[in-house]
C-alpha cells in the first residue's frame, strides 16, 4: 500500500488520529532537518490547529475529505494565507500572504494539512538549491550532493520520509531534475493544469506546479488533488483529468510505440544514467513496447530557447520586488530611483540578478527581434517537434538528468555547464506538455537515477498508467519513507 | 517665415465599469486610499490578472463609434518601467496588436476630420500623494494610492491631423462628446476621467517632413489644451526662428503660469521593453460579438444632431444640451415618442427648460412615465391646461403624481367656457373701476392687472387669451 493510502487508512479507521500524525511529523522535521535543511519553515500552530478541527470533525461524526490529516510541504513560492512565503530570498524574508494558492487550496480541500515551506533556489532559479538564501539543499542520499533545484527542498523532504508528499514548481525540471537526484517521483503536468495563481512566479508561460512523492500512485493522488480549472488564473485549463488513480493498472506495453531521442543516449548523458535508462528500455520493450530512436536535433537551440524566455519574462515578473508595498527595502536612499536600485541590489542574490540582466537584455530595444523574437520562433519548433514525435509515438523517454547529483559546489561557477544539467527536461516546459521523473536505479557511487516519461498533453492519464507499470517492474527501493509504524508508536 | 503647427493627440478615458481592468477591485471614485485594492491591484506576489468583459465591450463601443476597424485578436502587452505608483513594475497594455485600427472624428463646425490610428486598452497606474512639494523632487515623503491601479483605460491616438490649438480642443470636445454620450466613458475631467496628451511640432509651410516634436503631457481641461498647443506652438516657433532647435522631450504643463516646461529630454526617454503578457490570452472578438455589439449601439452624436435639426426642427440650444445630458435625451426621446399634437419644439422647451431645471434642482432621476409630459404639452397645445399651469404642474407632475390628480388638484383643467370667463371678467370689472378707466384711456397694458385677478380667482386656469380678449372688449373706449 502507498503512503497515502496507508496513511489516510489510519486515519479514517480512527487508529491515529490528524493532530497525532501532524505532530509527530513536525517533530521528524524538527529533530531531521539540520541533515538536508529541506524546510525553511514548519508552519507549526496553523497545521496543528487545523488537524485539531480535523478531529473535532471526525469526532462530530462528519465525513470528512480522503485526505484529511495528511501532511504535505509546499515549495516556498506558494502562498498560503498567514504564513511567509519568500521564495528563499532575503527580498521576501519577511513578507507574509495574505491569501492561499490555488492548488494549495485545492489540497487542503482534499484533506491535505501544510505542515512547513520548503527550501528552494532563489525564485526557483537554479538547478542545485545552492542559490538560497537559507543555504543549500543537501541530498539525503549523500549529505555532500546537491538535491538539484530548484526544488530541492521539496525533493528532499520527501525523499528523507520527513513528509510523504511536497509541491514543486516547475519551469524548466525544477520538479524532474531534483525528484531524479534525490529519487523520488516528480510529475509536472501539462501547462495549464494546475492553477499557477498564488505560485510567486519565474517564467509565466513555463511555470507549473506538481507533486513530489514516493511512487507514481501517490503522485496520482496528489495531482487529482491539485489540478484544476481556475478563472483567477488567464492561462488554466479545463480539459478534464478523468479518472487516475482508480485507474492505473495497465497489463502490459503492448501496442504502445515508445520514442527515445537519440541525442539523450549519447555522449552528453553519464554512462551509469545512459545504462540505466536502457535496462528500463528493455524491460518495457520485454513488457511488449515498441522501443525506437528518433531523432530530436534541437537540443541546443531548446536550452538558448529556454535561456532568452525564461528571463525575459522574469525581469518583468521579479519587478514587483522594488522595496515599495513590501519586501525589503533600504531605507538610507535620497531618492525613489535609488530606493529602488539599493533595495533591489540588496534583496536579490546573484543567480537572480544574472538572470534578470540576461531578460532585461533580450527584451531591450534594438535587441527584441534578434533574441526574445527569435526565441518565441523557436519555441512554436520545439512544440512542432514534438507534435511530430507523438505522431510516431505513445511516450517518449530520456534520462531526467544527464548526471546524478554531482558534489556541492561542482558547477557554482560555472553556470553553463550548470544550466547543462536541464537539457532533457527543458524542451519539455518550452511545449508545455506532461512529464514524470521516476527513481529507476543507481549508479555506482550508490545515487538515484531518473527516468524520464513525456505524454502528449493532457494524457496524464495514460503517463501515469505507463509510469505505473515500469515502476512496478523496476521495483525501486527508497532511501527514507515516511515511517508509519513510528507515527503508530508515538501515539 | 511661416510655420505650420502639427499636432497629433493621445486622449486616455477611463472606462466606465464597476471593477478593475483585471480584478474584481471597485473603480469607485474618493474612497479611502488603498481600499479599492485586491491582491491583482496590488501586484502581490503570486497574483495574477483576469480579463474584465465589460471592459472589452465599452471599448469595442468606443472603436465603433469613432469609426475604427475593430480587431478580431488583439495581445495584451506589458509595458516595464518602475515607479512608485506602478505596483507590478509594469503596465500591462495593448502595443504591436491594438484592439482598434483606424478611424475618424468630423467636426463639423471647422469642416475637418481628424484621423485616429489607433485605440488601445490598458490600465491605470495608482496616485502619489506628495507631502512637503508639488511633485516627488523635494517631497519630505510621498505616500502611493493604489485605488486607481488597474482601473480600465482606452488610449486614443490620432494621426498628426491637427493644425491648430483651437481644432486641438475641438477634437478632444468631440471625443469627449461622444464617448460619454455613448456611456463608455463618465468623461470627469476633475476626477481624471478623460485627459490627453499633445504631440506638437512645427514646420515652414509647404515642407512635407515633421519637425522635432515635443509631447506635453497631463492636459486635464478643453481650456489647458488650447491654451498648452498655442504656448508650445509659439515657442517653437520662436525657438526656430531665433536660430535654436527643437529638442525632443516630453513637456509639463503648468496651468497657472500658462507655460510649457520640460520633463525629461529624449535621452532619458524609457525603453519599455513591451512583450506579449505570458499571464493573458490574446483578447479574441469574434466577427459575430462586434455585430452584435454595433446593432446595439445608440444612435451617435452627429446624427442626433443632423435629425434633431432637420426632422425636429429643434432649436440649436436644445440640441446642444441634450448632446452635452444623456439623461434628458433619453427622457426627451421617450417623451416625444409620445406626442400627439404638440410638436417636438413644444416639448422640447418645457424639457430644456423648466424640467431640466427642476432635475437639477432635487438631483434625483425622475420617476414620473416619460409620456406624461407629453400629454401635458399636447393638452396645452389643445388649449386644455395653459402654459401657466404647465409651469405649476411640471414641479408636482416629476415627483410622480399622475397628470390627472394634479390637474385635479389644481382644481381642474383650462376654463375655455365663454359664459363663465364672460361673468367672471364681469365680476373684476366691477371690482375694479378705476383700471376700466385706464384701459378706456388707451392703457392697454393695465388689463394684465386684470387677467393676474382672475387668475388668482381661478388658480391659472382660465385661459388667458379668451379672457384678454374678453377684457379688452368690455373696455373698448366708447
Amino acid at each position: 500500500m502507498t503512503t497515502l493510502k496507508a496513511l489516510a487508512n489510519l486515519i479514517q479507521t480512527k487508529r491515529l488520529g490528524c493532530e497525532e500524525l501532524i505532530r509527530y511529523v513536525l517533530a521528524g522535521i524538527a529533530s531531521k532537518n539540520n541533515d538536508t535543511n529541506a524546510f525553511i519553515e514548519s508552519f507549526n500552530d496553523q497545521a496543528i490547529s487545523i488537524a485539531k478541527q480535523q478531529d473535532k470533525a471526525i469526532a462530530n461524526g462528519e465525513t470528512l475529505p480522503p485526505f484529511a490529516g495528511i501532511p504535505m510541504a509546499i515549495k516556498d513560492n506558494m502562498c498560503l494565507e498567514g504564513e511567509h512565503v519568500s521564495c528563499a530570498s532575503k527580498m521576501l524574508q519577511n513578507y507574509r500572504s495574505p491569501y492561499t494558492a490555488t492548488a494549495v487550496l485545492n489540497a487542503m480541500g482534499h484533506g491535505f494539512v501544510p505542515v512547513g515551506r520548503t527550501n528552494m533556489d532563489e525564485f526557483a532559479m537554479g538547478s542545485s538549491n545552492e542559490h538560497s538564501f537559507y543555504g543549500p539543499v543537501s541530498n539525503p542520499w549523500n549529505l555532500d550532493a546537491v538535491s538539484g533545484g530548484s526544488s530541492g527542498g521539496s525533493a528532499a523532504a520527501v525523499a528523507s520520509g520527513l513528509v510523504p508528499f511536497s509541491l514543486g514548481s516547475d519551469t524548466g525540471g525544477s520538479i524532474r531534475q531534483p525528484a531524479s537526484f534525490c529519487g523520488v517521483v516528480g510529475l509536472k503536468p501539462t501547462y495549464g493544469r494546475v492553477s499557477r495563481y498564488g505560485l510567486v512566479a519565474f517564467a509565466s508561460s513555463l511555470d507549473q506546479i506538481g507533486p513530489f512523492t514516493q511512487s507514481v500512485e501517490d503522485a496520482a493522488y496528489a495531482l487529482e488533488a491539485i489540478c484544476g480549472f481556475d478563472p483567477n488564473d488567464s492561462t488554466s485549463n479545463a480539459q478534464p483529468l478523468g479518472p487516475v488513480s482508480s485507474e492505473l493498472n495497465l497489463e502490459s506495453f503492448k501496442g504502445k510505440r515508445i520514442g527515445v531521442p537519440n541525442e539523450l543516449m549519447s555522449d552528453h548523458i553519464a554512462p551509469d544514467v545512459k545504462q540505466a535508462i536502457q535496462a528500463v528500455l528493455d524491460q518495457m520493450a520485454a513488457l511488449g513496447a515498441h522501443v525506437e530512436l528518433f531523432d530530436f536535433p534541437i537540443l541546443d537551440e531548446s536550452l538558448a530557447t529556454y535561456y532568452i524566455i525564461a528571463p525575459a519574462e522574469a525581469s518583468s515578473n521579479l519587478s514587483r520586488f522594488d522595496g515599495v508595498r513590501y519586501g525589503h527595502r533600504n531605507t538610507n536612499a535620497a531618492t525613489l530611483k535609488q530606493m529602488i536600485q539599493t533595495s533591489r541590489d540588496e534583496g536579490f542574490g546573484d543567480e537572480v540578478k544574472r538572470r534578470i540582466i540576461l531578460g532585461t537584455y533580450v527584451l531591450s530595444s534594438g535587441y527584441y527581434d534578434a533574441y526574445y523574437g527569435k526565441a518565441q520562433q523557436m519555441r512554436s519548433v520545439v512544440t512542432d517537434t514534438y507534435t511530430n514525435a507523438f505522431s510516431a509515438y505513445d511516450l517518449i523517454c530520456t534520462p531526467t538528468a544527464p548526471t546524478t547529483a554531482f558534489k556541492k559546489g561542482a558547477h557554482l561557477n560555472d553556470p553553463m555547464s550548470m544550466y547543462l544539467s536541464d537539457i532533457a527536461t527543458i524542451p519539455v516546459n518550452l511545449a508545455g506538455l506532461p512529464a514524470l521523473s521516476l527513481p529507476c536505479g543507481l549508479d555506482a557511487n550508490g545515487m538515484p537515477i531518473g527516468f524520464q516519461m513525456i505524454a502528449p498533453w493532457f494524457q496524464e492519464r495514460e503517463l501515469m498508467r505507463a509510469a505505473h507499470l515500469v515502476e512496478s517492474a523496476i521495483q525501486f527501493k527508497p532511501k527514507h519513507q515516511l515511517n508509519i509504524e513510528g507515527a503508530l508508536n508515538a501515539v | 517665415m511661416q510655420f505650420e503647427p502639427v499636432i497629433g493627440l493621445e486622449i486616455h478615458a477611463q472606462l466606465n465599469t464597476k471593477s478593475k481592468l483585471f480584478c474584481t477591485a471597485s473603480t469607485e471614485f474618493g474612497q479611502l486610499p488603498n481600499t479599492n485594492v485586491s491582491p491583482v491591484s496590488l501586484g502581490l506576489p503570486g497574483a495574477l490578472p483576469v480579463l474584465n468583459k465589460e471592459a472589452v465591450q465599452l471599448a469595442i463601443m468606443a472603436g465603433i463609434a469613432l469609426d475604427c476597424e475593430i480587431q478580431e485578436r488583439s495581445i495584451w502587452a506589458r509595458k516595464n518601467y518602475f515607479y512608485a505608483d506602478l505596483p507590478k513594475g509594469y503596465q500591462i497594455s495593448q502595443f504591436e496588436h491594438p484592439i482598434c485600427l483606424g478611424g475618424r472624428v468630423h467636426l463639423i463646425d471647422l469642416n475637418k476630420t481628424v484621423r485616429i490610428t489607433r485605440i488601445h486598452m490598458e490600465e491605470d497606474a495608482g496616485k502619489l500623494n506628495h507631502q512637503g512639494a508639488d511633485g516627488i523632487a523635494g517631497a519630505t515623503s510621498s505616500a502611493a494610492d493604489l485605488n486607481r491601479a488597474g482601473v480600465p483605460l482606452i488610449e486614443i491616438v490620432s494621426e498628426p491631423d491637427i493644425r491648430t490649438a483651437q481644432e486641438a480642443r475641438a477634437y478632444m470636445e468631440k471625443v469627449h462628446q461622444i464617448l460619454t454620450f455613448i456611456g463608455v466613458c463618465d468623461g470627469d475631467l476633475e476626477k481624471g476621467s478623460f485627459r490627453c496628451d499633445a504631440n506638437i511640432s512645427v514646420r515652414p509651410v509647404g515642407e512635407s517632413a515633421f519637425g522635432t516634436r515635443t509631447e506635453v503631457k497631463n492636459l486635464n481641461s478643453f481650456r489647458s489644451i488650447e491654451r498648452a498647443v498655442e504656448f508650445e506652438i509659439n515657442r517653437q516657433i520662436s525657438v526656430i526662428s531665433s536660430g535654436g532647435a527643437i529638442v525632443q522631450q516630453t513637456m509639463n504643463f503648468d496651468d497657472t503660469s500658462g507655460e510649457t516646461t520640460p520633463l525629461r529630454s529624449k535621452e532619458n526617454a524609457h525603453d519599455y521593453r513591451y512583450f506579449p503578457d505570458p499571464d493573458l490570452q490574446p483578447l479574441i472578438v469574434t466577427a459575430s460579438t462586434i455585430a452584435a455589439i454595433k446593432s446595439s449601439m445608440p444612435e451617435l452624436p452627429d446624427a442626433i444632431q443632423e435629425r434633431y435639426s432637420t426632422i425636429l426642427a429643434l432649436p440649436a440650444h436644445d440640441i446642444k444640451v441634450y448632446l452635452q445630458n444623456r439623461p434628458l435625451f433619453d427622457l426627451f426621446e421617450a417623451s416625444c415618442a409620445h406626442l400627439k399634437k404638440a410638436t417636438p419644439k413644444d416639448l422640447s422647451k418645457w424639457v430644456v427648460g423648466d424640467l431640466n431645471a427642476l432635475i437639477k434642482e432635487s438631483n434625483t432621476p425622475i420617476t414620473q412615465a416619460p409620456q406624461v409630459f407629453a400629454e401635458l404639452v399636447d393638452r396645452c397645445s389643445a388649449n386644455d391646461v395653459s402654459t401657466k399651469m404647465v409651469k405649476d404642474l411640471l414641479p408636482v407632475l416629476v415627483k410622480g403624481t399622475p397628470l390627472d390628480d394634479a390637474i385635479k388638484a389644481m382644481g381642474g383643467g383650462q376654463i375655455s367656457d365663454q359664459t363663465e370667463l364672460t361673468t367672471m371678467v364681469d365680476a373684476v370689472l366691477n371690482e375694479h373701476p378705476d383700471v376700466v378707466e385706464k384701459i378706456k384711456n388707451g392703457k392697454t397694458n393695465s388689463a394684465n392687472f386684470l387677467m393676474g385677478q382672475i387668475m388668482k380667482k381661478t388658480q391659472g386656469r382660465a385661459n388667458p387669451d379668451a379672457v384678454l380678449a374678453l377684457i379688452l372688449d368690455a373696455c373698448k373706449p366708447q
